[in-house]
């Protein structure tokens, strides 16, 4: 649109009246909502793609349990086939890294360089941020969805697909993954860049421990098996197993559990999250 | 009647006991430059911020083209371009994304790759925020701020930690911001930056105004007569030789003691002034070394004003 002659690029030497003035004359005027939510995804997502340590906890690490604790026997999974058992934790701890993992720690080092302050001076408002980073978020999950899927069936992976059993799960997933973000928006709003690169990579490691990833939780003896139950990552890792493996829908307590986790850190976000 | 591009009345900052910005009273016009000058720590970031709507006062008025920074942001934020003092980008954004990013969020924007070029970054469009120098840095964010055709940009410390080409080229900018008719509100505490660059000079000590006008106004086409020696001298016996009214201000740095003696009447050191100042200096057996008439600076004001002890 812009229809300005201008001088020739060995001219920008720096000396006073360039005589580009016309390049600079107001005409202010904010873009579309859609436009600047999808150019802002865009760079989330290719900043997320670019970032190794963030691409090893969303892609390597989930391929390399799939396809190490398939061909190895060292792990007790109860019945079924191993492969058909292991996936289903496996695409959770997928979700989980992306949704929480990535979304935490990028946003708390976003925050602490003044991006988010910076980001607050332009036309784009917060509303469009969050849809803009839910958008890279789902981006980036349906790519790990794609890898992991794709190497699961070539392990052998054979899944109960009713279409029923892939609504429950999608929705489960898309429930889970408010929950992460809300939590993972709630440490980087708040905590220090370093803690919340801490944290969030502890939380992930407990949660891959503990949440029914790698086996089913009810190997665990009563008690703890009460207390896991309770985890975001154990209701959507036991929710989507019983969808895959039993062509079942997913509990009615999976949906509570993660329900409650993504509107009590979704609250607790949106009073006590700092911009700088 | 068009509305000011900055109305500051009676502003005040605080951030717990301390108050940062205490009852600033100022305007900045449309379409010039205002530099706000003052130490570290004078309140000029306190004040830029609230004007962009980052910070709420603790009392006072601010209006930004007429309207409330914070309740009017939304119809704000698309006519206002904000340079912050640093940061402000994801260290691994490269510097053209990132710049497209920003075009993108205007109707009408800067062609991107114009104003990389511009203001000498082509070379570096591919590289990361965190692998660009100091100065690349400040330029991109300097890009950043005037993309959206905005104005009134915010420019914090533009220049701080600048080469001099560097330097350069963004006050060749904010020049040419000024001829194109954009309002552009610097803070700096580089005297040589406000003097050259703006029209009005707002100089900030301990949160208020001390002084403004002109740079021309501020320094007042003051002449004054400046000499050393490597002794002390009677201030005191040099005054009552001079007319009424006449200043003498000493410093000393080790063994050299450095003199300004300034008339009361702007115009008063003339020649019969200095043959005073000499005349004085014969008769007391002081030799004055480096001995000359000069204008008054912005920086001579500055410290006369704001004081000459170090600060945090």
């Amino acid at each position: 649109m812009t229809e300005h002659t201008t001088t020739s690029s060995t001219a920008d030497s720096g000396t006073p009246g360039t005589g580009d003035a016309a390049l600079f004359r107001p005409d202010p005027g904010a873009a579309p909502l859609w436009r600047m939510v999808l150019a802002q995804a865009g760079m989330e997502l290719r900043i997320m793609l670019r970032h190794g340590e963030q691409l090893l906890l969303t892609m390597v690490i989930p391929v390399l349990l799939l396809i190490g604790f398939t061909v190895t026997p060292v792990l007790d999974m109860g019945e079924g086939a191993r492969v058909d058992v292991l996936t289903p934790g496996v695409l959770a701890l997928a979700v989980m890294s992306t949704a929480f993992t990535g979304l935490a720690i990028g946003t708390g080092f976003e925050r602490r360089y003044g991006v988010l302050k910076r980001l607050g001076a332009t036309p784009l408002s917060r509303f469009g941020l969050l849809a803009a980073k839910t958008l890279a978020v789902l981006a980036i999950q349906a790519i790990q969805a794609v890898v992991l899927c794709t190497v699961a069936l070539a392990l052998g992976w054979s899944p109960a697909l009713t279409s029923a059993a892939v609504a429950g799960a999608l929705a489960l997933v898309l429930m889970a993954t408010a929950a992460f973000s809300s939590l993972a928006l709630l440490m980087a709003g708040t905590l220090r860049a370093e803690a919340t690169l801490a944290g969030a990579n502890l939380v992930y490691v407990l949660m891959l421990g503990l949440g029914g990833v790698l086996f089913p939780t009810s190997t665990f003896p009563g008690p703890m098996e009460q207390v896991v139950a309770a985890l975001p990552i154990t209701a959507l890792s036991s929710g989507l197993r019983s969808t895959l493996v039993e062509g079942s829908l997913p509990s009615l307590g999976a949906f509570v559990v993660l329900a409650v986790w993504a509107t009590v850190c979704a609250l607790l976000a949106a009073r006590l999250f700092r911009w700088e | 009647m068009e509305t000011a591009a900055v109305e500051v009345v009676d502003l005040v900052k605080r951030y717990g006991a301390k108050t940062a910005v205490t009852g600033l009273t100022f305007t900045a016009r449309r379409g010039a430059v205002t530099a706000l000058l003052g130490p570290n720590g004078a309140g000029k970031t306190s004040t830029i911020e609230i004007c962009e709507g980052f910070r709420h006062s603790d009392g006072g008025h601010v209006r930004v083209l007429g309207l409330d920074p914070r309740a009017d942001s939304g119809a704000l934020k698309p006519r206002v371009g904000v340079m912050p003092q640093s940061g402000g980008v994801p260290t691994g954004a490269r510097a053209g994304e990132w710049l497209r990013l920003m075009a993108s969020f205007h109707a009408r924007p800067i062609d991107p790759e114009l104003l990389l070029t511009r203001l000498g970054l082509t070379s570096a469009a591919n590289t990361p925020f965190r692998r660009l120098s100091g100065g690349q840095q400040q330029r991109l964010s300097l890009a950043c701020a005037v993309i959206g055709r905005p104005e009134l940009v915010f420019l914090d410390e533009p220049t701080a930690g600048l080469d001099p080409q560097a330097r350069m080229a963004t006050w060749d900018l904010v020049t040419t911001l000024r001829e194109a008719g954009v309002a552009v509100i610097l803070s700096t505490h580089h005297m040589e930056e406000a003097e050259r660059l703006s029209d009005h000079v707002i100089i900030i000590d301990r949160g208020a105004v001390v002084a403004e006008g002109t740079p021309e106004a501020l320094t007042g086409g003051h002449r004054e007569v400046c000499f050393s020696t490597h002794a002390r001298l009677d201030t005191g016996s040099l005054r009552s030789a001079l007319p009424p009214g006449t200043t003498v201000t000493s410093t000393h740095n080790g063994d050299r003691h450095d003199h300004v003696v300034r008339p009361e009447d702007p115009e008063g050191a003339g020649p019969e002034f200095l043959a005073a100042v000499t005349a004085w200096c014969a008769s007391s057996g002081v030799l004055a070394e480096d001995l000359r008439v000069r204008r008054r600076t912005l920086e001579d004001v500055f410290l006369e004003l704001t004081g000459r002890e170090l600060r945090d």
